[in-house]
């Protein structure tokens, strides 16, 4: 049977769940309190009798819940069909796969761009909230759906550190866990390069201190530059050589002005400009912020492999040798502490010169060892093969 | 393509001798795993629970396929990360004579692991002797471009590895020839001659 979806608000046909009421509110890290939360998602597959095949996917920083089909309201493409559907190694024909959009996010969760009860928009109002939190909302709205126990989280970047985060409040209610790409704790590299961003969205003079929705301006030039800055992140400098190298866009000779004469400029110009079509702006400073505040080891006493002692979710965790967004030697932090804490532990540092992006484009390697490791995970949780 | 997981493969003669030391329910780390094989005959025969470390990716793929946990990583470089006393035993199986840094390894696995297996070939053999004595050659190093070559094998005696385990404060609790029965105290100089493969259980000196 496919779970119940109840579509609480929006004519955009994105289902979505109320997680927290004024009775049951949400309880955020920062000590304050949302009411009203509705979390919007998408599955696929079917849940089986004894919803023991449940796998939930993580997104990451600008992503959503259309994982595995086309999003109907941006009309852009699945982000993870090469991973996730039928024949695929999250395999919808064995498994009920679930993923939302992040509390914070604009895809149809609640965030800084929905309307507050008194019918205004958060904007800067709402609160600022972290990864925990994100996984606090994920967690209620799989119970909501009646699911206690998952079978797979799975997800990239900050959509890892949301797996990490699951696998600690759903204690053993997770029997395996793939963290990819992730940190567990966000560098001082990455911090700046957020910061960055955020400077450039508030520098907008149409950001108008974060009520621009209400007063119906976008600040679209800080919001692209912003994606700009941290889309290099994203990316090597042996693929940006490869693919762009100082080559010149659409003509012969330099203008020797300030026009997109390298091909790498009129890239990220682009980045930037579909960037803003789709993702609100105030949601990127949220975001973003949670991420600076992720660091495990400082909410368990400082030691890292605290935070998974006594854990039996059985790990995989991907890095990519050209990432330096999120590092191998950041990934085997990780590992070396799941291993201390005496978690059954799996690494693969995949060798590619993608950089960070690499689990969302065709890396073989990446995927042939993810469907090994699921494959084998469900069959020691004793889940059926997909029917063919 | 990974392959299934396949229990009727033929079993290296060193992963059968090794496993005779292994006790149920052990935690073990076999360093430099390659497809799991050792993991696999340890957890179906000996009841023990397995990690591997391994640096080809086709190996590491190969054990993730079997649902083996695997840490790609090199063991000259990797083992700092592990804590003190993570596992009951770490096993070298015809891996220290390929390491850029034996000792450095020893030391580490000692560390981590209450018991080390090493398995190796002895270069104190009596044919091995007999070759050099005649040809002027050191046989078998390994690697068909020459001894010079990266990754040709160091040829240490039985004797040599024994002096390896001390410099490192390990003593032999055990030594057995691979296709042989387990001897311990002082037969090594007769290993040393007949044994042309060789399992040492290495403990810690006590006190």
């Amino acid at each position: 049977m496919n779970a119940p979806a109840r579509t609480l608000s929006g004519a955009d046909g994105l289902k979505r769940l109320s997680v927290a009421t004024p009775a049951q509110p949400l309880k955020l890290d920062s000590g304050r309190v949302l009411e009203n939360v509705e979390i919007a998602y998408e599955t696929w597959g079917t849940l089986n009798a004894d919803k023991s095949n449940v796998v939930v996917v993580c997104h990451a920083l600008t992503g959503d819940q259309f994982a595995a089909t086309p999003n109907p309201v941006t009309g852009r493409p699945a982000w993870w069909d090469r991973i996730v559907g039928p024949g695929m190694p999250v395999d919808t024909n064995r498994f009920f796969v679930i993923c939302s959009n992040i509390l914070g996010g604009c895809m149809g969760s609640t965030g800084p761009a929905s309307k507050k009860p008194d019918g205004s928009y958060w904007g800067t109002d709402f609160p600022i909230i972290t990864i925990a939190d994100m996984a606090r909302a994920q967690i209620a709205l799989l119970e909501r759906l009646g699911i206690s126990d998952v079978f797979l989280c799975i997800g990239g970047s900050i959509g890892g550190m949301q797996v990490l985060e699951w696998t600690i409040q759903a204690r053993d209610r997770v029997f395996a866990a793939v963290p990819i790409a992730v940190a567990p704790r966000q560098s001082a590299q990455n911090i700046g390069f957020y910061e960055t961003g955020r400077q450039a969205i508030m520098a907008d003079p149409n950001w108008r201190n974060g009520t621009y929705l209400a007063e119906g301006t976008r600040p679209e030039k800080g919001l692209a530059v912003a994606r700009m800055a941290a889309h290099i992140t994203y990316l090597s400098e042996t693929a940006l050589k490869r693919k762009f190298d100082r080559k010149l866009q659409d003509r012969q000779t330099k203008t020797f002005g300030f026009d997109a004469d390298f091909q790498i400029e009129s890239y990220l110009r682009h980045q930037g400009q579909t960037f803003v079509d789709r993702f609100d702006a105030n949601s990127y400073l949220y975001i973003t912020r949670a991420m600076d505040y992720f660091d495990l080891a400082s909410e368990h006493g400082g030691v890292l492999a605290n935070a998974f002692r006594g854990l039996n979710t059985r790990f995989c965790v991907f890095s990519f040798s050209s990432d330096w967004h999120y590092s191998p030697e950041e990934n085997r932090d990780l590992v070396r502490a799941l291993n201390a804490a005496g978690c059954e532990t799996s690494y693969v540092n995949i060798e590619t010169d993608k950089g960070h992006d690499a689990f969302f484009v065709e890396e073989p390697e990446f995927e042939a060892g993810l469907r090994g490791f699921v494959d084998a995970a469900a069959n020691a949780r004793g889940l059926p093969k997909a029917r063919a | 393509m990974t392959s299934a997981p396949n229990t009727n493969a033929i079993r290296r003669a060193d992963h059968v001798a090794i496993a005779q030391f292994i006790n149920k329910g052990e935690l073990v780390l076999d360093v430099g795993c390659g497809d799991g094989q050792l993991m696999e005959l340890l957890q179906q025969e000996r009841g023990a629970r397995t990690r591997g470390l391994e640096v080809e990716q086709a190996g590491v793929n190969s054990c993730m396929s079997k649902g083996l946990a695997v840490v790609q990583g090199n063991a000259d470089a990797d083992l700092p990360v592990y804590p003190d006393d993570a596992y009951d035993v770490a096993i070298l199986s015809k891996t220290i004579q390929e390491l850029a840094r034996p000792k450095f390894v020893l030391d580490e696995l000692s560390r981590i692991a209450r018991r080390v297996i090493v398995s190796f070939r002895n270069y104190g053999h009596w044919r091995v002797r007999t070759a050099l004595l005649t040809t002027g050659r050191i046989p078998n190093l390994g690697h068909s471009t020459g001894w010079w070559s990266d990754g040709a094998r160091r040829p240490c005696t039985a004797r040599d590895m024994a002096e390896l385990a001390a410099e490192a404060g390990l003593v032999i609790a055990a030594a057995t020839a691979v296709n042989g029965k387990p001897v311990t105290g002082g037969s090594l100089g007769r290993l040393n001659w007949t044994a042309d493969e060789l399992v040492f259980v290495l403990e810690r000196k006590k006190g």
